[in-house]
Parts: C-alpha cells; sequence; structure tokens
C-alpha cells in the first residue's frame, strides 16, 4: 500500500463504498432485465437504508482518514444523514413519477445514487481536492438528471443552463482554491488554516475568498447568483428539482462550512462581512421575488432561495451555536421542502402538468391528505408554530442575535412575515371552490408517493413539538468541528 | 513562492512572442497566389466532397465519448504501470477495481446498442 494509507481507510469509507456498489448493480440490473422498475427501485432504497445504518454506526467516530483527506465526524454523519434521507424521500417520489412520465428508471435511480455519493464525500472531506470531487460527481448526475425529460424543451433547457452555469461557477470556485493552494502550498483545510494563522488579510487572500464564495453561493443559489434557480427547478423532474434544492444544497452548506469555518477561520472577519450581505440580499431578494410567482415549482425555487439567506445566517455566526442551528433547520428544511414537491410531484397526471398555482383549485376535495399535508409545509416553511419550521427558525435568529447581529435577526424576521403571503397563497388555492374549474376528480396517490408524504408530513409534524431530538444531535455534531471559534468571533 | 513562477512567465511570454513575430514575418515576406485548391478547407489532404455545414449522425457523438472514456483509461494506466513496483498487489488490485467499474460502463454502453452503427 501507498505510504500513508491503510486498510482501516477503506473501512471507514464502507458507507460510500457499499453506495456506490449499489449503484453500480442498479446501472447493470437496468440492461440486464429491463422494464423492471420495481424491482430498481427496491435495491436503490435497500442500498440507501444498508448505508445510513453504515453512517449510524459510525457516528460517534471523529477521526481524520486517508492521509487528512476525509474526517468521518459527527459533522459530517449529520450531513451524510440529511442527505441519505433525501435521497431515499426522492426515490418514493420518483417511481410514480416516472411511470406517469413513460421514463426508464435504471439510470435515473443510479444518477440519484451517484449524486449522493457526491453529496456524502462533500459532508466528509477536509482537504479542497476530495470536497472538490464530490462536488463535481454530485454535479454531473444532476446536469444530466435536469435533462431527463428528454422530449421536453423546458427541460432541455434546464439541464443546458444548469450546465454551463454550474461549469463556470465550479471554474471561478476553482480559482479561488488554486490561489489558496498558491498562498499555503496545501489543498488540507487543517493545514491550510495553520498556515494562515496570525496571517493578516491580504488582497490575494481576499481574491480568494471572494472567489470560492462566489463558487458556493452558486451551489446554495444565493442571490446574486442564484439567476440559474428558478429555470432549472421549473424544467427539472419535479422529484429531481425536491433533491436539488435539498440535498444539493445541504451537501453544499457543509462544503461551505468546512472550507470557512476550518479553512480559512483567520480571515472571518473578511468573509462573515460578505456572508452577511449575502444573507441579507439573498432572503430579500428570495422572498419578494416569490410573492408574484404563479408557477408552483418556480414560487419553491425563490422559497429555497430565501432558506439560503436564511441558512447562511449559522454561517455568519460562525459559533458552534449558530452551525447547530443550521443543521437543525437543514434537518428541518429537508422534510417541509421535499412534502412541499412531493405534493407537486403527486399532482403530475397523464394529461395535467399541475405544477401551477392554480392546478391546486380544490385540492381540499380532490385528496384531503395531500391538501393537509401541503397545509403543515407550507405552515412550516413560512415558520407559524407548532410547526418544524417553527422551531428551526427561532434557534436560527437566536444564534444570530447570541453572535451580535441583531439587525440580521430582525430583518430575517421581517423576511418571514412578508413570506407568510405567498405560502399562504398556496394554501388558500388548496381551498377554493372554483365552480370553473373542471369537475373535481379524486387525486389518488400510490402507495410510495404516501410512504413519501407521511414521512415528510411525519418530520413536519415531529421535529415542531418535540425538537429536542434535533438539537441535542445538531450541537453534538457542530461540536465536532475543527478550529470553531478561532477568529470567527469578529463582530 | 511567486518567483518560483518566473520561469513559467517567461516562458509564456517567449511562446506568445514567437508566434506573433512568425505570423507577422510569413504575412511579409510570403507570397500570395490563390487559386482553388488552395482556398479549400484542409481536411487531411483529402479532397472536401460536400458543404461543411452539413447534419451528421448523433453517433459520432456517442462513439467520441467512448473514445475519451478508453483514451483517459489508457493515459490512467501508463503512469501506474512505471510504479508498478512500488504499488505491488495494492496497486494491482485498485487498478482491477478501476477497470472492473469501466467494463460495467462498457457492458451499460453495449447493452444500450451504442456500439451498433444502423
Amino acid at each position: 500500500m501507498p505510504p500513508g494509507f491503510s486498510a482501516s481507510d477503506f473501512y471507514y469509507i464502507l458507507p460510500e463504498l457499499v453506495l456506490t456498489g449499489g449503484a453500480l448493480v442498479v446501472l447493470l440490473l437496468s440492461v440486464v432485465t429491463p422494464r423492471r422498475d420495481g424491482l430498481l427501485l427496491g435495491v436503490s432504497l435497500a442500498t440507501v437504508a444498508a448505508t445510513l445504518l453504515g453512517v449510524a454506526s459510525f457516528a460517534g467516530l471523529d477521526e481524520t482518514v486517508s492521509r487528512g483527506l476525509l474526517a468521518i465526524d459527527g459533522f459530517a454523519a449529520f450531513f451524510k444523514v440529511v442527505v441519505l434521507v433525501s435521497a431515499a424521500l426522492t426515490l418514493l417520489m420518483s417511481a410514480p413519477y416516472l411511470r406517469v412520465e413513460g421514463l426508464r428508471a435504471g439510470e435515473y435511480y443510479f444518477l440519484i445514487l451517484c449524486a449522493t455519493l457526491g453529496m456524502m464525500f462533500m459532508a466528509s472531506g477536509v482537504d479542497l481536492i476530495t470536497l472538490f470531487i464530490g462536488l463535481e460527481t454530485m454535479a454531473v448526475s444532476f446536469y444530466v438528471l435536469a435533462g431527463y425529460l428528454k422530449p421536453n424543451p423546458r427541460s432541455n433547457e434546464a439541464a443546458v443552463k444548469y450546465f454551463l452555469l454550474g461549469a463556470f461557477s465550479l471554474g471561478v470556485l476553482l480559482y479561488g482554491m488554486s490561489i489558496l493552494y498558491g498562498v499555503t502550498g496545501t489543498t488540507n483545510l487543517a493545514a491550510t488554516a495553520a498556515a494562515l494563522s496570525g496571517q493578516g488579510p491580504s488582497l490575494v487572500l481576499v481574491l480568494a475568498v471572494v472567489l470560492v464564495g462566489a463558487g458556493m453561493g452558486f451551489k446554495i443559489a444565493a442571490v446574486p447568483f442564484h439567476m440559474w434557480a428558478p429555470d432549472v427547478y421549473e424544467g427539472a423532474p419535479t422529484p429531481v428539482t425536491a433533491f436539488l434544492s435539498v440535498g444539493s444544497k445541504a451537501a453544499s452548506f457543509a462544503m461551505l462550512i468546512r472550507i470557512f469555518l476550518e479553512g480559512l477561520p483567520s480571515l472571518g472577519g473578511e468573509w462573515t462581512f460578505l456572508f452577511y450581505l449575502l444573507a441579507i440580499i439573498t432572503m430579500t431578494v428570495g422572498n419578494i421575488a416569490a410573492l408574484t410567482q404563479s408557477n408552483l415549482k418556480r414560487l419553491l425555487a425563490y422559497s429555497s432561495i430565501a432558506h439560503a439567506g436564511y441558512l447562511l445566517m449559522g454561517v455568519v455566526a460562525g459559533t458552534e451555536r449558530g452551525v447547530a442551528a443550521m443543521l437543525v433547520y437543514l434537518g428541518v428544511y429537508l422534510f417541509m421542502q421535499l412534502g412541499a414537491f412531493a405534493v407537486v410531484a403527486a399532482m403530475r397526471r397523464s394529461d395535467v402538468v399541475g405544477d401551477e398555482l392554480k392546478d391546486l383549485t380544490g385540492l381540499s376535495r380532490r385528496s384531503p391528505m395531500a391538501a393537509f399535508a401541503m397545509l403543515f409545509f407550507m405552515l412550516s416553511l413560512g415558520g407559524i408554530p407548532p410547526t418544524a419550521g417553527f422551531m428551526g427558525k427561532i434557534w436560527l435568529f437566536g444564534a444570530a442575535i447570541d453572535a451580535g447581529f441583531v439587525w440580521l435577526a430582525v430583518i430575517a424576521v421581517a423576511n418571514s412575515a412578508v413570506s407568510l403571503y405567498y405560502y399562504l397563497r398556496v394554501v388558500v388555492f388548496m381551498w377554493i371552490n372554483d365552480e370553473t374549474a373542471p369537475a373535481a376528480s379524486p387525486l389518488v396517490i400510490g402507495p410510495a408517493m404516501t410512504v413519501a408524504l407521511v414521512v415528510a408530513l411525519f418530520g413536519t409534524v415531529l421535529f415542531g413539538l418535540y425538537p429536542q431530538f434535533l438539537f441535542e444531535h445538531a450541537e453534538a455534531a457542530a461540536r465536532t468541528l475543527e478550529g470553531i471559534g478561532a477568529g470567527v468571533a469578529l463582530r | 513562492m511567486i518567483e518560483a513562477y518566473v520561469p513559467i512567465l517567461l516562458f509564456l511570454l517567449v511562446a506568445i512572442g514567437f508566434a506573433i513575430f512568425t505570423l507577422i514575418v510569413s504575412s511579409l515576406i510570403q507570397s500570395s497566389r490563390y487559386n482553388k485548391v488552395k482556398l479549400e478547407p484542409y481536411e487531411c489532404g483529402i479532397e472536401p466532397v460536400t458543404d461543411a455545414r452539413d447534419r451528421y449522425s448523433v453517433r459520432y457523438y456517442l462513439i467520441a465519448m467512448l473514445f475519451v472514456i478508453f483514451d483517459v483509461e489508457t493515459v490512467f494506466m501508463f503512469p501506474w504501470a512505471v510504479i508498478m513496483d512500488e504499488l505491488a498487489l495494492f496497486g494491482l488490485i485498485e487498478m482491477l477495481v478501476f477497470l472492473f467499474i469501466l467494463v460495467l460502463g462498457y457492458v451499460y454502453a453495449w447493452r444500450k446498442g451504442a456500439l451498433e452503427w444502423a
């Protein structure tokens, strides 16, 4: 074996290896036994479940393995669980959607699993190269998935837009990384932090921070790097949009925290200011743009942009509590956002696209269960008690105030108030009695979709009533992060 | 640190300068007598038969992509072969895993009919 590596390195990435193996099996099965979509879904779900078990069994570890490329710590485990749960829910809501659209399931599930694999490495990576490879694995899978509705021009547009802008933003990100490497002579984040400690901000380093910040800002869809999001979210297949807005965002936040909090704590003053501004404009622009949307997927796209703004508050705070609050919010966001997209996916029928706001008309009669679930998801996204979204926001805003960013919290609260308008507008549409609408045929929701909806609803309600579980795990996860508080306490 | 890059900068300047220099000199001393054959697009010495702006089969892309994948595979194997002694059994297993994954992709492409030209 090459120096520095040992057999235990393979032991620590066992969950990732299981996921890789499962993905390959799915791809092979899809060409060996065509048209066995149920089997493919079963294998994919079993793979995700086995990976989840592996990650859970590593939860208590805090190790840096593979010559400092990967950290197997609580922080990584938390994000891996978030990513895997969202992958499982995405797979569940994809099955009926693929059937309605008449799409091949094999490659689709394979690509979802590949994207998940990339996300897992983004959560674990503590080296710029590992993080970048993870990001690429995820992004390339998503470029293909966004264009999976081949005959649909909007889907093609989404894929091309996402690919071109994604490639460009990755270039910007790499440029920033290469500057960091040029200054420090290392790609390892801990070594970067050590090399930069005690060093004041120079022009080159500020440039690196701005470039890496811009590249990551694109991935989390922060304003002004958000322009791709509404078009891609609208054009991509709905379950892909759901996964993009939850899994990809969570993994990108993990990477962002690793790079800035673990790698660049000595530049805290610089990037705190940068993300402070980004957080404010992101949540404001996202919420204001969402007000006028008539397409449900675009509305949720802008809403997810606004939520990226809220989540950035945790990065700005830069404290252990800030990171913990962010983790809590991501754990909550996972259920409410995926749930909302599951309802949109469930409304897809062979003759109805079902992603316009007016398609929701009379949903309370067509499917009381879906309407009821959607009500909870919307209340939660808007941050109304007793839903999980409320608990998440309380923590996030509290962490910002705690770290001394009172005005940021005030702006966020004002933004939440604005957002209530469009979330409740969705609810109003569901309970409207429109006589001109075509006869309300009941919306039949299949078993896989029902499971996805129930799990999402369960998470949204449970973490609103009993948030302690999530709090404790998020706090434990944030504690395992290296170098927190060192130099980031600049107000 | 940054001084180490000075030779690269010099090399870059020389390369750009040489290209500009040769272009200017050749445009000054060349004789420009054009005829039909001279103005035709160069296609590896083969006489062009139709207009270059033509639709062609999307399969070219598939074949090109497969070619690139196996090309990269070969490129990856050369450095591995050079330090095979040091990597020993571990390196061999790693390479076999890599090849196995690639073969899976090949099987996929084959079953999908990407290699059929019809």
